[in-house]
């Protein structure tokens, strides 16, 4: 059995959103099947529940319907993550559920997807769910959405069909921010346009599914211009036996945006202290350039003041630094968002205190539009609201940035996570505290 | 492919890396759950860079139930001495006798006495997270679990009510007495563990390669013979080429039969495998959520 050895395959995270109904279970188990990731004991599971509970039919949905309530309740609680491969890439699924708490378990499912893949019922068309769902999309910017027409057996395989429904979604594009759009007719059922090429439309001269999920370009997903390094660990060896570490301080974090190379002259947000970058030190060593997202440990030129929460950056490009915030917010928890009520936020690295000062509006999932007079956001809604902050935030527009653009918000007390938050281009950038401070 | 470009392997790392040194800021005292098993050796390479120059800033965990396989319990000792970390061993002999895990009665495996074994150690020295090197894909329970999963003060997992995990933005909060699982392999594959033992040069125990084992036929996986699996009438004893594909205990790991001896063998044999790896696990086949079950009581 020959392998090869060293070519790169790399990983795209997607998320399918959808409903039983729309045949989503059954695309990911032809998906997961056709591209024979699915294993033999895997099969005999769902066939042993099937014999017990299911009459006999194998539901595809057991396979990641995990937990005792949800095939109890035969219904999907929360996301599912499930892996596969093909000798091109990775994936890794998120599977969210269709119709409970759908923003919830979108907004998880997808936030750190490259790619979203929206399932419509071609008897249907684009309806009210798969609008929410592009939406979705479209506010946590996923770089590419897939609109995956399944049942096109139920309709023929009519080109027409498919036709009228492409249409009606580029109706409805324009109001979207997404950049990349596939519309691609499947039957998820018989498999046709899932990993194999149908042969029973030969109109559709496009990618299969899979062969999409394979090619697409996810390179340039990453912001590799404004360098981000949210420091997270200051690393500093405890009695190293080697008496050259006696002095090593190094700042240790994932970076969230651009490149950074020995030499170059970083800045420290929020205090604008300015040194030189003297070591990068990455998994695989020590380096003269690291890029986003790796995780590495930089070394500075000047003994300064730095800790966890702080910002390295590129003072060419500087954020956006402030105590008063505008932003997105979706709810996540079933309190509702109270205003004047304080929460943690959780920002990078950072942990503040923070209190919403107004709701704005709440905004309609179905067409973005805003909705005004808003007393609370209830669980699954997003909405634009003010706040401050008890120390200044370092950031981008979450449009730029999705790890230095987003943060969480957390009830203290409880420590429920019961928000998800996106910041819009900042207005000023940071005007640091110690301006004229340089060594 | 421009330079600025990670494969899935150090994609992975990147993040499981993240995720540790965000254990490391957030914890006053955490502990890494270390067996000598492939998935925690990856999590003891993982801390080695994540930390690096300075020491894995935690001790190193493990509960032995005394059913462990004497191979694997010598390559732990071992790695920790290797690696000047503090190894701490409870062991759940220990808990049984000072009555902390009571055995039912009939029953042989220790399974699930390491629950209140590993309850007591995490209570003994005040541990508030334990990292450990469960991932998704291992059962279907696993697939539904955060990266930080949140334990209560008795140790249990609630997957009804769990904190949602977005973007790369985790909620490590908790009160006095609570507890957080935190698993950084959570997005790895079988394949990717051994790919990520065959690119870091990894040692791991010999018994991952293909030995010459007695082994004897129960519930449809062959099962090593010894004093806790002694014979019974009817059965029959083979001698077989066998490896360990997971290792649990002695007495429910089921070999597979395999000539491979060595890591690309091991990688070449897993991309053809049409069994999951705890498909020779008899602990998981006990019921369809016997996993869910027992992370609800506290499992790793």
């Amino acid at each position: 059995m020959s392998i090869p050895l060293h070519h790169p395959v790399d990983l795209l995270r997607f998320n399918t959103c959808g409903s039983v109904d729309d045949g989503k279970s059954t695309l990911i188990g032809r998906l997961l099947y056709d591209s024979k990731s699915l294993m033999d004991d895997q099969v005999e599971a769902l066939e042993r529940s099937a014999d017990l509970t299911g009459g006999g039919q194998i539901n595809l949905a057991n396979l990641t319907d995990g937990l005792r309530a949800e095939r109890e309740q035969g219904i999907t609680i929360d996301v599912a993550y499930r892996y596969f491969a093909t000798p091109r890439r990775k994936f890794i699924i998120a599977d969210t559920p269709g119709h409970v708490q759908y923003t919830r378990n979108m907004v998880t499912g997808a936030s750190s997807a490259n790619l979203s893949v929206v399932l419509v019922d071609a008897r249907l068309g684009i309806i009210e769910q798969s609008r929410r769902h592009s939406c979705i999309a479209s506010l946590l910017r996923i770089p590419h959405l897939v609109v995956a027409i399944n049942k096109m057996d139920l309709v023929g395989y009519s080109e027409e069909r498919f036709m009228e429904i492409r249409d009606q979604f580029e109706e409805f594009l324009p109001r979207l921010t997404l950049r990349d759009v596939k519309c691609i007719p499947v039957s998820a059922l018989d498999g046709d346009n899932v990993v194999d090429p149908s042969t029973k439309m030969p109109w559709y001269s496009g990618p299969t599914l899979l062969s999409h999920l394979e090619d697409v370009h996810i390179g340039s997903d990453w912001n590799l211009r404004a360098f981000r390094l949210p420091v997270q660990w200051v690393n500093r060896p405890n009695n190293p036996s080697d008496p050259a570490l006696h002095d090593f301080r190094g700042l240790s974090g994932q970076i969230a945006g651009g490149i950074v190379r020995v030499g170059q002259e970083v800045m420290v947000l929020p205090s604008g202290f300015s040194s030189v970058v003297k070591e990068i030190l990455t998994p695989e060593g020590s380096v003269t350039e690291a890029f986003a997202p790796q995780s590495v440990t930089v070394v500075l030129e000047h003994d300064i003041d730095v800790s966890r929460g702080d910002m390295l950056v590129d003072p060419e490009m500087l954020p956006g630094s402030s105590t008063e915030l505008h932003a997105k917010i979706c709810w996540l928890h079933p309190r509702p968002l109270q205003r004047g009520k304080k929460y943690l936020l959780k920002h990078t690295t950072q942990t503040v205190q923070a209190a919403v000062t107004t709701i704005e509006h709440r905004i309609n999932i179905s067409n973005l539009r805003p909705e005004s007079g808003v007393e609370e956001l209830a669980m699954n809604d997003i909405g634009e609201v003010r706040l401050t902050t008890s120390s200044p935030i370092v950031y981008d527009g979450y449009a730029a940035n999705r790890l230095t653009g987003s943060f969480i918000l957390i009830e203290p007390g409880t420590n429920a996570t019961v928000g998800a938050g996106m910041l819009p281009h900042p207005t000023e950038v940071a005007r640091p505290e110690y301006k004229d401070f340089s060594i | 492919m421009t330079s600025y470009f990670l494969d899935h392997l150090q994609y992975l790392e990147t993040e499981a890396i993240h995720v540790m040194r965000e254990v490391a800021a957030e914890f006053e005292r955490p502990a890494l759950l270390f067996s000598g098993g492939k998935d925690s050796i990856c999590l003891l390479r993982l801390a080695e860079k994540a930390f690096r120059p300075s020491e894995i800033p935690m001790p190193l965990l493990n509960i032995d139930t005394g059913h462990h396989f004497p191979e694997l319990n010598e390559f732990r000792d071992r790695r920790a001495k290797e690696l000047r970390a503090k190894l701490i061993v409870r062991k759940v002999e220990d808990a049984i006798a000072k009555g902390i895990a009571v055995q039912a009665p009939g029953q042989i495996s220790r399974n699930h006495l390491q629950i209140p074994t590993l309850l007591a150690a995490i209570e003994e020295f005040r541990f508030d997270c334990c990292i450990g090197g469960a991932r998704r894909d291992e059962e279907k329970a696993r697939a539904k679990e955060r990266f930080f999963s949140f334990r209560d003060g008795f140790g249990q997992w609630d997957p009804k009510n769990q904190r949602p995990e977005i973007w790369n933005l985790y909620n490590a909060r908790i009160n006095p007495g609570e507890n957080m699982r935190v698993f950084p392999l959570s997005n790895w594959t079988e394949m990717d563990v051994w790919e990520y033992i065959r690119k870091e040069n990894l040692e791991v125990p010999k018994i991952y390669f293909s030995h010459t084992r007695r082994c004897v036929r129960r519930h449809g996986q062959w099962l090593p013979v010894n004093d806790l699996v002694p014979i019974k009438p009817g059965e029959q004893v083979e001698e077989l080429v066998v490896r360990v594909r997971t290792i649990g205990d002695i007495i429910s790991t089921g070999c597979v039969e395999s000539p491979a001896e060595s890591v690309d063998d091991i990688i070449a044999e897993t991309a053809v495998a049409r069994v999951t790896e705890r498909g020779s696990r008899a602990d998981d086949k006990a019921s369809e959520a016997a996993m869910e079950d027992r992370k609800k009581a506290g499992y790793f």
